[in-house]
């Protein structure tokens, strides 16, 4: 299990594409994704449980990845978030 | 068709939204929320029952994506987008295997579950403060309903029963691109504005429509024969026959009028004795631009920059807002664009609503502006950016000293620096205007037109503000009077001001695009009339039907009349007499 802390960078924040984007990545993956917000704990692989994260800019998360390609995806994701999930 | 003609006659008054007139029978349309009753079902049921929820899902989805590409024709991606998010959560397989699973742990109903399940997510998102988070609460809402009105094997509800007038309290997008599906005659809704996306797609699909009815859901029932007068914004009950034909005529009258006005939209707004009048648009969509341009619009005289925030959970970005005003400033050239900056707080929306016991005369316009530097500079950057075609204007709302409006021009000022520095181009002479919608402002019209490029009269703000009114106060909304004689001579001395200062003076409120004012503001001097781009071409009839001279003597004689009463008879004989095609209201 690996657990990392990411931040949104892009300006409108976890709207509705990035969610999509962040789901279908993590879809990708065998790994289960759990992310936590403040008090909120969603599965990162529903795109409504991503929707209910009110993540602006600046804000962030942490992501639990469990399973065979935990790192892999792990990259991915991270990876996502750094380049603010090609919104600009 | 026709029902029988039982009760009296209402006349029930609203905001026009879109023109035309209709007759035929109310379909009260209720937002059906299907009735979900949590029951027990046996084991061996659970597979035909999860069998319901697929094919539910299924047929939501059909639905949706007609939905989606219809929108997407008509209201163009970027509306059609509020749809994308639905049709995302219907094939969402964690929520989907969730509820299944819990139909078959539990041996309870699909529509329980699907309903139970969602709406947890449902409640975080109201939880959260912002508006955003509230409007996804309400897609989540929408597609939790379709999914069970499916399971439910319910019809679509929005299906008209032959050609209807659609009553409701109010419309969604997705209502409206269903409706129009069908023959509607006309939308009538209790609550809502003439810029909500409801009457932008009425106006398009050329369907009257008239908003913020108040109570017309309780007045009216299904069946029920109404008249919708789009010109007018009213509805009228159990329509007499006097009344249809009224409105016939009424209908015929506009018909041949705006065969003929097709001809006029080249022409310049001008008296035959060359009097040249700015005639514009007021546009909060860039939706909107080709339809002011086909209404022979010279330009775009209010930009509400506020329509970005839609939707949205915080300001748009410096980038964001230039691609915006560029793209608007590009279409509207050679014609100038005034920008007003986000006029926020009062009744719009605001994604940093704070509640106001009495937000009219609270944190709004430039106040919000000068409380927020870095909003308000990231708005005139991106304004600025767009300006290097030389035809964009900048606007400051609700303005009440001037020492607020030194401070705007600072921020002008300091914008431009930055751009300086960041070697990006703009039009260092860009025009910096003040929009005069506080007494305050109007009293003190001549210091405020000293130090701007020019003066625009809100006439919205300006009268409520004045007559101490408010409009959507039903006690007091007959106090509300366009003109009354304090109102004429406020906006006479507002226009007196700018000239002797050697300033423009303009109109954007809903009195420019008032036919019967027409005659008497361009008597008392206005050079530029903003009005919305449906009202254009009669404006600019009038324009051309009377002589500066003559308009002049009628605004000299009505500046000296004492009652509202006295001067809309005389301005409406006026109007009636000089240009006997202008189809006003009775």
């Amino acid at each position: 299990m690996i657990e990392r802390t990411v931040t949104i960078v892009n300006s409108k924040g976890l709207h509705t594409r990035p969610a999509a984007s962040l789901v279908k990545t993590a879809a990708r993956f065998q790994a289960e994704l759990t992310i936590r917000k403040d008090n909120l704990e969603i599965n990162g692989k529903s795109i409504i449980g991503v929707m209910t994260l009110a993540a602006e800019q600046g804000s962030t998360l942490t992501l639990v990845l469990d399973g065979p390609d935990e790192e892999e995806a792990c990259r991915a994701l991270e990876d996502l978030f750094r380049r603010g999930f090609d919104e600009e | 068709m026709d029902g029988p003609h039982t009760g009296t006659e209402t006349v029930l008054k609203g905001v026009a939204a879109a023109a035309g007139i209709s007759i035929g029978p109310a379909y009260l349309y209720s937002k059906l929320i299907p009735r979900v009753e949590e029951k027990s079902i046996a084991p061996e049921d659970v597979a035909s029952e999860i069998a319901r929820l697929r094919n539910a899902n299924a047929r939501s989805d059909k639905e949706l994506q007609k939905i989606h590409a219809f929108a997407e024709q008509k209201l163009g991606s970027d509306n059609a987008r509020i749809f994308e998010a639905q049709l995302m959560i219907l094939s969402d397989t964690i929520l989907m295997g969730a509820i299944e699973q819990r139909i078959a742990r539990e041996l309870k109903n699909a529509e329980f579950v699907v309903a139970d399940e969602i709406a947890k997510y449902k409640q975080i998102m109201l939880a959260a403060p912002d508006e955003y988070m509230h409007e996804r609460a309400h897609d989540v809402d929408d597609v939790m309903n379709r999914i069970i009105r499916n399971i439910q094997d319910q019809k679509l509800y929005s299906r008209l029963e032959g050609a209807s007038i659609v009553v409701s309290e109010t419309l969604t997008p997705s209502d409206t691109v269903l409706f129009s599906r069908n023959q509607v005659l006309g939308y009538a809704t209790d609550l809502g504005g003439i810029t909500s996306h409801a009457a932008i797609l009425a106006r398009s699909l050329k369907i009257p429509a008239v908003v913020g009815l108040r109570a017309a859901t309780r007045s009216i029932a299904t069946g029920d024969r109404i008249a919708i007068d789009g010109y007018a914004g009213v509805v009228v009950l159990n329509p007499s026959d006097e009344t249809l034909q009224a409105l016939e005529r009424k209908k015929e009258r506009f018909r041949s009028f705006e065969e003929r006005l097709a001809g006029i939209a080249p022409l310049t707004a001008e008296t035959p004795d060359r009097k040249r009048i700015e005639l514009s648009a007021n546009i909060e969509f860039d939706a909107e631009l080709e339809f002011a341009r086909v209404q022979g619009s010279a330009g775009v005289g209010l930009f509400r920059t506020e329509s970005q925030l839609i939707g949205r959970a915080s300001y748009p970005t410096e980038e964001e807002q230039f691609e915006v005003y560029r793209r608007v400033a590009d279409a509207v050239h050679p014609h100038p664009v005034i920008f007003r900056a986000f006029d926020v707080g009062g009744d719009k929306l605001s994604p940093d609503a704070a509640h106001e016991a009495n937000p009219f005369l609270g944190w709004r316009g430039i106040r919000v502006l000068l409380d927020r530097p870095e909003l308000f500079l990231d708005q005139i950057r991106g304004i600025l950016r767009a300006s290097t075609r030389k035809n964009v204007r900048i606007m400051f709302p609700m303005v009440s000293t001037l020492s607020e409006l030194r401070r705007a021009r600072e921020m002008v000022a300091r914008a431009k620096k930055e751009l300086d520095a960041r070697n990006l181009p703009y039009d260092p002479g860009i025009k910096i205007g003040v929009m005069i919608e506080v007494p305050a402002a109007a009293v003190l019209a001549e210091q405020i037109a000293a130090e701007s490029d020019f003066l625009s009269i809100g006439t919205n703000d300006l009268i409520q503000y004045l007559l101490a009114v408010d409009r959507d106060n039903a006690a007091v909304a007959p106090l509300y009077q366009q003109f009354n004689p304090a109102v004429l001579r406020t906006i006479k001395n507002v226009i007196d001001a700018g000239h002797r200062k050697g300033v423009w003076v303009g109109m954007c409120g809903e009195m420019a695009g008032d036919p019967l004012a027409t005659v008497l503001l361009v008597g008392m001097g206005i050079d530029e009339l903003s009005v919305v781009p449906s009202i254009l071409p009669e404006i600019k009839k009038i324009i051309l039907s009377i002589r500066f001279k003559d308009a002049k003597r009628v605004a000299d004689r009505v500046l000296e009349m004492t009652t509202e009463g006295e001067i809309r008879d005389h301005l409406s004989s006026i109007t009636r007499n000089k240009v006997p095609e202008i189809p006003l209201d009775e």
